[in-house]
């Protein structure tokens, strides 16, 4: 099996999953009922996406393991997303800080990989691009509704903001899958896309009256599969029931 | 039909007309757009499909729909999930949006207006029920992944607007 496309898909789709779990905790518990379904929607987008980067994995894995396997029976040190989407939903403005911080890039990794010369991985990338476009557009929308807001909403997505900055950097950072992929044309140069990030990221916030934190300590340490304290919370809720019910299907 | 052609045998397209989306019981998987091509090879037929929403819920149903209607009609099925090229909204056809709009769902605009719409608010999306176009977007995401929830100013009704998806 190759190896290095098997850790760089997962690379791409553990975001999604990890994400799509969080999101997904919203359900019913939403702030108001429009943005419960929107977070709630957000989620569907992504779990769909997760599914046919993990089914394209299971295949290239060609053992038996399924698309299920990989979702929800590894250790937490074999989930390599980025630190940032495993934060929790401290707040509104957290969920909508962590959303837009990762939206940004999603968008900009997946207009890359819609070139990629693996069909698959192209196919995917052009179907999630268009679902993704949207979540981008709400996220950014809300930003400038609650920095433009009350004093209220504003410090309070500024603090989140401040908060989630130190786990922007990793984006950015590759992977030796990473580094492999790019060489066959197949995987996404992400040091390349970090200038146009930040662009867009600081013009977003400066239209919310929001400022650019200065800090520049980053946090690194997921694509390695070394988490934050949070990631165990909640890959015990995702995984309970295959945990608790081995091999169970619904 | 802008992009690719479907390749459907003819003499399977009564059979598919009569599966629809469960969660657009109105809408056909034909006026859909969702099949992509159906083959007749021997006593099987090979179909492709295509979700409209990478985590629409509904594919797997329509899947099995696909089988069990053919079983019906005497073949063996084989149904394949394609995701290239992706889905497009202008594959709804003409008798597709009109039964959304008879249904009460708002049929998606072209690209540029869906944009406005979901972004200046700019009232260019018809209510369903009194046709006004006085209407208010309530959220950019609605009860199912490709809809947005809507209100319209006039009758008060609230309605649901499919999303362009291109």
């Amino acid at each position: 099996m190759n190896q290095n496309l098997y850790n760089y898909i997962l690379g791409i789709a553990d975001n999604s999953l990890i994400l799509g779990q969080r999101l997904g905790e919203l359900c019913g518990h939403g702030p108001s009922l429009e943005t419960d379904i929107a977070c709630t929607n957000m989620s569907l987008d992504l779990l769909g996406q997760v599914r046919s980067y993990y089914q394209y994995a299971a295949k290239i894995a060609g053992d038996g393991r399924t698309e299920d396997d990989i979702a929800m029976l590894r250790k937490e040190r074999e989930y390599v997303n980025v630190l940032l989407v495993e934060q929790p939903n401290t707040d509104f403005g957290y969920t909508i800080a962590r959303q837009f911080l990762f939206d940004v890039y999603h968008f900009l990794m997946l207009t890359e990989l819609e070139k990629s010369t693996d069909l698959n991985l192209s196919a995917i990338a052009k179907k999630s691009i268009k679902e993704v476009s949207y979540h981008k557009r709400f996220s950014s929308d809300w930003i400038k509704r609650l920095g433009d807001g009350t004093k209220e909403s504003h410090d309070r997505i500024q603090t989140a903001i401040n908060d989630l900055w130190t786990y922007t950097d990793e984006l950015f950072h590759q992977t030796e899958a990473d580094k492999a992929m790019v060489e066959e044309g197949v995987g996404v140069d992400v040091t390349k896309l970090k200038e146009a990030y930040y662009k867009e990221v600081e013009n977003v916030l400066e239209t919310a009256t929001l400022d650019i934190p200065e800090s520049k300590y980053f946090q690194k340490g997921g694509k390695q599969g070394i988490h934050t304290e949070h990631m165990g919370y909640l890959l015990a809720d995702l995984q309970y029931m295959q945990r608790a019910y081995p091999n169970m299907e619904w | 039909m802008t992009t690719t052609q479907q390749n459907i045998n003819e003499k399977l397209i009564p059979i598919l007309e009569q599966i629809s989306d469960p969660e657009i019981p109105v809408l056909s998987i034909m006026d859909m757009g969702v099949v992509r091509s159906a083959v007749i090879e021997g006593d099987t037929v090979k179909i492709e499909i295509t979700p409209t929403y990478s985590g629409c819920p509904a594919m797997d149903v329509i899947g099995d729909d696909i089988k069990s209607a053919l079983k019906k009609a005497g073949y063996k099925a084989e149904v394949d999930l394609i995701l290239h090229p992706a889905w497009t909204t202008d594959w709804i056809t003409p008798k597709g949006r009109q039964a959304l709009e008879d249904y009460g769902i708002a049929a998606p605009l072209d690209a540029e207006a869906d944009k406005s719409v979901l972004l200046e608010g700019k009232q260019l999306v018809k209510c369903p029920q009194c046709g006004s176009k006085n209407t208010t977007m309530i959220s950019q995401f609605g009860s199912t992944a490709c809809k947005a929830q809507f209100k319209c100013n006039d009758c008060q009704e609230p309605f649901d607007y499919f999303k362009c998806l291109k």
